[in-house]
């Protein structure tokens, strides 16, 4: 590749022939590495379009909060203001939705992460006969359509008689929301090393106070990762809560129904806000794991 | 694992029958809420599908097992119309996504999470505004359609709304990052000295891809399409905001029936038959992978 050649026309002398090095062994020819650069930049260029195309709804969503719109269409850029975000309560009962969501994650977070931490911790610290069919009863929720677990939800609230609404909503909630806390309390739980607890007890300390001291302080980032992860996952839920809220009205729910007769600019200030703080925490999170 | 059983020196018999039941109740209250809100509710699914009458008489369990084949075969179009738009969205997904997860796995350096963290940022946007903001994209006189037709690729007349390719488009998009991030965990763990050695041993970058990355990356694939495909076949948000009644799937069916028409058994006989199909089909494509790998 560096023989010389390739720019001059002249022969060559033995200086060339002492100046050349030989190739890195076991090379490719080269085509091949050209090849292999044009298929790298590729897979940049590419990563790159993939990262755009994911980016484009939000840019949208973002910039159509600040559309000066017309009447109830909110679907052609028309100009910029601040307006529905001054007033971005506004519209009725978007608000009150916002606040009901918030309710109703707060309570089916609480709920699912307690009820999948304890799952988690038998899990992976204890031995017991049932594995395969707890396993189960895990993988199933998951691997099960959210409209499937929705319509079995309601046809068991018809069957019961049961008034569907903020109640049933963190019924189904919190439901859906174990498996997923498990699974990622579990990831934590599998990564420290159960040798501490060892020592713990080795010094003493019962179980309890292990427990305490030792393993639910390791298990923290755990939990909190599967509390937030249910927490986002609660608030944002349509499908299920669309079978089984009745008349209450979630920021989904609100969405969906404002969708038939046209989104208020609003929706789209709602969602940027929810957007920022989401963003923020996940930065936060982010940039705390990097420090640890 | 074994550290409760085996660290306390010389446990009483008690104390051991209590250690060995603290799993169980651990266990406890989560089984016992998913046993009451899942399994018990799938039964009551299966009985409804199985009743008869209407909304002003109510419904009775006759196990009148002709609401399957009625409901079937009524809505066989929509039914199989999931199923396709599910699949196509999920193998387009997977070329699109395999490319960037292998990126950030393998060539993204220490800028990973942050790649990841631009992965999963549309989750951050509420579901039905992200779907939404594609009908702003996709609108009639909106810059992709015009674009479209300047290049000649949509005749002047043409829409890219209300059609087949939006629905599908929407499904791939909204459900990309839950097939990227398995494709990523998988990719990540691929050792890249297996890489360089065969193309140590001569293998042309292809062979080296075909033989060594994608056989090792493929539980991220079957994660990654199943995470993909089953909310996709059972979706009715994107037929209603970006499709028309022609384009409407299973789940609008079920919908509809469920909430507005109040059709219980037909919407519960769809519901069911869907559940299991799905069942059927990850059965066959996981029998060989353990369930708690998976998990």
């Amino acid at each position: 590749m560096t023989a010389g050649g390739v720019t001059t026309e002249r022969m060559p002398t033995p200086r060339d022939f002492e100046q050349w090095e030989p190739p890195p062994p076991a090379r490719q020819p080269a085509w091949q590495g050209w090849r292999d650069r044009l298929g790298r930049h590729w897979l940049v260029v590419f990563s790159g379009l993939v990262l755009l195309y994911l980016f484009i709804p939000i840019i949208v969503t973002v910039l159509f909060s600040f559309n000066d719109n017309l009447g109830r269409f909110n679907f052609t850029w028309r100009g910029f203001t601040i307006e529905h975000w001054r007033n971005a309560c506004g519209v009725p009962g978007l608000c009150p939705a916002m606040v009901r969501s918030l309710q109703v994650a707060t309570i089916a977070t609480i709920g699912a992460t307690i009820l999948g931490s304890l799952i988690a911790f038998a899990l992976v610290r204890h031995r017991f006969r049932g594995r395969g069919p707890t396993n189960l009863a895990l993988f199933l929720p998951m691997a099960t359509p959210e409209i499937v677990m929705g319509t079995s939800l309601l046809a068991l609230f018809l069957n019961l008689g049961m008034t569907r609404g903020f109640r049933t909503i963190v019924i189904g909630h919190i439901m859906f929301n174990i498996s997923f806390v498990v699974v990622t309390v579990k990831a934590r739980l599998q990564g420290q090393d159960a040798n501490l607890e060892e020592a713990a007890m080795d010094l003493y300390a019962d179980e309890w106070t292990t427990f305490r001291k030792v393993t639910l302080p390791l298990a923290m980032p755990g939990i909190i990762a599967g509390a937030l992860l249910a927490f986002a996952l609660s608030f944002d839920d349509f499908v299920i809560t669309n079978f089984v809220s009745g008349n209450t009205v979630t920021f989904p729910m609100f969405v969906w129904g404002a969708a038939q007769r046209g989104i208020p600019p609003q929706v789209n200030v709602m969602a940027t806000l929810m957007f920022a703080v989401a963003l923020t925490a996940a930065l936060v999170g982010l940039l705390g794991r990097r420090r640890t | 694992m074994a550290a409760t059983a085996t660290a306390t020196p010389a446990p009483d018999r008690r104390a051991d029958r209590r250690r060995r039941l603290v799993p169980y109740l651990l266990l406890a209250p989560g089984i016992a809420w998913l046993l009451v809100f899942f399994f018990v509710p799938m039964f009551t699914l299966f009985q409804t599908s199985l009743q008869e009458g209407s909304i002003q008489q109510g419904y009775v369990l006759t196990w009148r097992w002709a609401n399957y084949t009625e409901a079937l075969s009524t809505f066989s179009s929509q039914y199989l119309r999931s199923f396709f738009y599910a699949a196509v969205a999920t193998v387009a997904a997977l070329l699109l996504g395999y490319p960037l997860a292998y990126f950030i796995a393998h060539r993204a350096g220490r800028w990973r999470n942050l790649f990841l963290l631009l992965v999963i940022m549309p989750l951050l946007v509420s579901f039905l505004v992200r779907t939404l903001a594609w009908k702003i994209i996709l609108a009639d006189q909106g810059p992709v359609v015009e674009g479209l037709k300047a290049v000649g690729a949509l005749p002047a007349s043409g829409r890219l709304l209300a059609t087949s390719w939006a629905v599908v488009a929407g499904l791939m998009y909204n459900y990309l990052p839950f097939m990227i991030l398995p494709l990523y965990a998988s990719l990540e763990k691929i050792d890249p000295r297996l890489i360089e050695a065969a193309q140590d041993l001569y293998s042309s970058p292809f062979t080296a891809f075909r033989k060594v990355t994608l056989p090792l990356s493929l539980p991220g694939v079957v994660a990654g399409t199943l995470l993909m495909f089953i909310p996709a076949a059972g979706d009715f948000v994107h037929a209603r905001f970006l499709g028309t009644p022609s384009q409407y799937m299973i789940g609008n069916v079920i919908e509809s029936r469920f909430l507005v028409v109040l059709d219980y058994p037909t919407a519960a006989a769809l519901s069911f038959v869907l559940m299991a199909t799905i069942l059927v089909l990850v059965v066959t494509y996981l029998r060989r992978v353990d369930v708690e790998q998976v998990l």
